[in-house]
């Protein structure tokens, strides 16, 4: 029957497309994450080593005015804030800021922060040699810590730029999530 | 009258009866009955959700739902609407006719065939059934954004699952198409010589497979994120709630052309009969509706212009969904010239044809407004948005459905529908459905959010307006159902072409078809002559 084997062939033929367009929904995560990196779409900042930002020039021409902002992912009982709001810098030049974050709560909890830099199209121009951020981090009961941050602004950022705005969000972090949502069974009938 | 169909008719018998017959068809005309009277059912349900909407909408306050309840209205309207009135009456549609068109016995793979409608049952039973489940059903909108959708309670799951059964289903009926037009037409009906039905339906059918799987997909995400501890669009463990938005709308914008596409074969098909001419412009037809489909493609972002882009992304997206008005005008175009200088008469499907061209382009004209990023930011998230979407599916594709339905009716059943109940049903809907959608265009303008059970005062008067022209045109509905139950049931003995300028080669089988048609395909000198 040669129908019948040519049907087989594109029905085989197309069934594959289907796995492989399944396959790219999967890949359209690394390939957004990969996009947001290299363009800074959605603020994402890099990471840079301490030879690498040593070994950038500096600029001592430009100040650039950069602003921390800090939150607290509804539900996270923490108190969160920068000790320096905002702080001029040239760029190129390596500056150390501290966060200070309370556990108000009457439990450990661990947290992620999250950061976010805008304007986003400039974020790839922002780097951090240390940031609370890389790890995951635990607070007991009524704990009180001080977190560092140190970053760098790549002197080629465009030349309309002079404010930067760098914001952290502390979640819990994703395994707590899971633990802390409600289950199915707790569903409030309503 | 085709002597190759006749013979077949003394085998005209089904192996089992009554319901065990429907389980187990593999005929193609069975199987289409059965996603068109789906279609139907899933039609009034999801309408009934809609008169709910109107309801609560009809004055400012709370009167009727609790606003938990209205959200999930808006969510399963739109849900059972798209997935299961539009899509499944376009596959119904598909296995009527695309056999009887292209001259092939039936559809290739007629066991699969039976496996892609009886998923459906399923999947709407798991996702109807979370109106009753504690928490209630899905509330977060059709388009399921987390982190509110992982919010849903114990609906959720079923809702994924749901979606992943009418996913299989779609693609599997999507292969079947390409399978059949591809390997079963009848000898001398080459590709250029296809009803653009068909054509309209294989670029449909590639859209499907190329978009449904990357939904599974993004849906999967969403489960594993809430039972399983990924963290794809959860930015607490590194991921990206916009990612999803992205993934989506890869999926949902070729998908609004699935629901579109088929409407333009069958305004195709309607418009040269009734106005007596041959199509103007086949082949543009052809390459309009295959660069509509690749356009879909890379016009996602424009459903997400507030989200915060970089400014050559916001251009690129505006630019490309701008460019799709170039081949939908084209399609406009041959419709209107196809009209133009003929002799018309106006029958019921011609009529819903006629409406849908005029409507639809008014939804389209919307679409353009929406497709401009500056403006768009101003009408993101509005009642405007409703509207135009509201025009582009409800005078598009359910238009170009009823004009379908009334066109095929006699052909199907082998009975004439009653011309007048058609009219008035025409009637009838074409208005109460501009009463109901025009006035969403001002309230959008004017600020009115979408997706809300309350409003400002200021909003009372066209709400009114509209909910009276939703009522009116749900009730106008059961006049559907009246014309098509009493069309099933008997009425005048509609002849073999039906219409006096019917062309194709499904007004050469007798009305109506026997059960197995085209076993030994027609004779070239059949296809040539049955198409224009």
């Amino acid at each position: 029957m040669d129908t019948g084997v040519s049907t087989r062939k594109l029905v085989t033929k197309l069934s594959l497309l289907v796995l492989v367009m399944f396959g790219f929904g999967y890949a359209l995560v690394p390939l957004y994450n990969t996009l947001c990196t290299v363009t800074g779409l959605n603020g994402k900042t890099g990471r840079l080593s301490e030879a690498t930002a040593a070994a950038m020039p500096k600029d001592d021409t430009r100040l650039i005015t950069v602003e921390f902002v800090t939150n607290v992912n509804s539900g996270m009982p923490w108190r969160f804030k920068p000790l320096v709001t905002r702080i001029a810098v040239h760029p190129g030049v390596e500056t150390a800021v501290d966060f200070e974050v309370m556990n108000t709560s009457s439990d450990a909890i661990t947290g992620q922060a999250v950061p976010s830099l805008a304007p986003n199209e400039v974020a790839r121009y922002f780097s951090k040699t240390e940031c609370f951020c890389f790890t995951q981090q635990t607070l007991a009961a009524g704990e009180t810590r001080r977190m560092p941050v140190r970053f760098i602004v790549n002197p080629k950022i465009p030349a309309h730029v002079d404010v930067l705005t760098l914001s952290y969000t502390f979640f819990r972090a994703a395994a707590q999530v899971t633990a802390a949502t409600p289950t199915v069974k707790s569903v409030p009938n309503s | 009258m085709s002597d190759a169909a006749i013979h077949d008719e003394h085998h005209d018998h089904h192996p089992y009866g009554g319901m065990t017959r429907w389980l187990t068809t593999t005929n193609h005309k069975d199987i289409g009955t059965m996603y068109l009277v789906f279609a139907l059912i899933m039609f009034f349900i999801g309408g009934a959700m809609a008169m709910v909407i109107r309801l609560e909408l009809f004055q400012p306050g709370l009167q009727f739902v609790d606003p938990v309840f209205f959200n999930s209205m808006t969510t399963m309207h739109a849900l059972v609407m798209i997935f299961g009135a539009v899509m499944p009456a376009w596959t119904g549609f598909a296995n009527w006719l695309i056999p009887m068109m292209i001259g092939a016995p039936d559809m290739a793979l007629p066991r699969l065939n039976n496996w892609s409608f009886w998923i459906l049952p399923f999947a709407f039973t798991l996702l109807l059934s979370t109106l009753f489940m504690p928490g209630g059903g899905p509330a977060g909108g059709w388009t399921m954004y987390p982190p509110l959708v992982l919010q849903t309670g114990a609906a959720f799951p079923f809702l994924i699952f749901s979606i992943h059964f009418m996913g299989a289903s779609s693609i599997a009926g999507a292969i079947n198409i390409i399978a059949t037009v591809f390997n079963l037409r009848a000898p001398g009906m080459t590709l250029m010589k296809l009803p653009l039905f068909v054509w309209t339906w294989i670029i449909t059918a590639f859209l499907l497979i190329a978009s449904m799987p990357v939904l599974a997909g993004a849906v999967t995400m969403l489960l594993t994120d809430k039972f399983f501890g990924t963290a794809f669009f959860s930015a607490a463990g590194g991921g990206d709630p916009v990612m999803f938005q992205h993934i989506f709308w890869f999926f949902g914008h070729p998908e609004v052309y699935i629901l579109i596409l088929p409407a333009f074969g069958i305004a195709s098909a309607i418009i040269p009969t009734f106005a007596r001419k041959p199509l103007f412009g086949y082949a543009s037809m052809v390459y309009a509706a295959a660069s509509i489909a690749f356009l879909s493609f890379i016009v996602w972002a424009h459903h997400m212009f507030t989200v915060g882009m970089p400014l050559a992304g916001e251009l690129f997206f505006m630019y490309a969904t701008v460019l799709i008005a170039v081949p939908t005008g084209v399609k406009v175009f041959n419709w209107v010239a196809t009209m133009w200088q003929s002799s018309m008469t106006f029958e019921t499907p011609m009529l819903f044809a006629i409406a849908f061209v005029v409507l639809f382009t008014i939804g389209g004209f919307s679409g353009l407004m929406l497709g401009v990023t500056p403006i768009d930011f101003q009408y993101q998230d509005t009642y405007f948005v409703v509207a135009h979407f509201h025009y582009v599916l409800v005078t598009g594709a359910i238009f170009s459905i009823m004009a379908g339905t009334y066109f095929w009716l006699p052909k199907w059943t082998g009975h004439m529908y009653d011309e007048g109940l058609g009219k008035l049903h025409f009637w009838l809907s074409t208005i109460s459905v501009n009463v109901l959608f025009f006035p969403q265009h001002f309230l959008g303008l004017a600020g009115m959010p979408r997706r809300i059970p309350d409003y400002a005062v200021q909003f009372a008067d066209w709400n009114m307006v509209s909910s009276i022209g939703g009522f009116v045109f749900g009730g106008s509905q059961i006049l559907f159902l009246v014309v098509i139950v009493k069309c099933v049931r008997g009425g005048q003995k509609a002849t073999d072409r039906v219409w006096e300028g019917a062309h194709g080669l499904e007004w050469t089988l007798p009305s109506p078809p026997p059960y197995h048609s085209f076993s030994t395909p027609p004779a070239p000198a059949t296809i040539e002559g049955g198409m224009r």
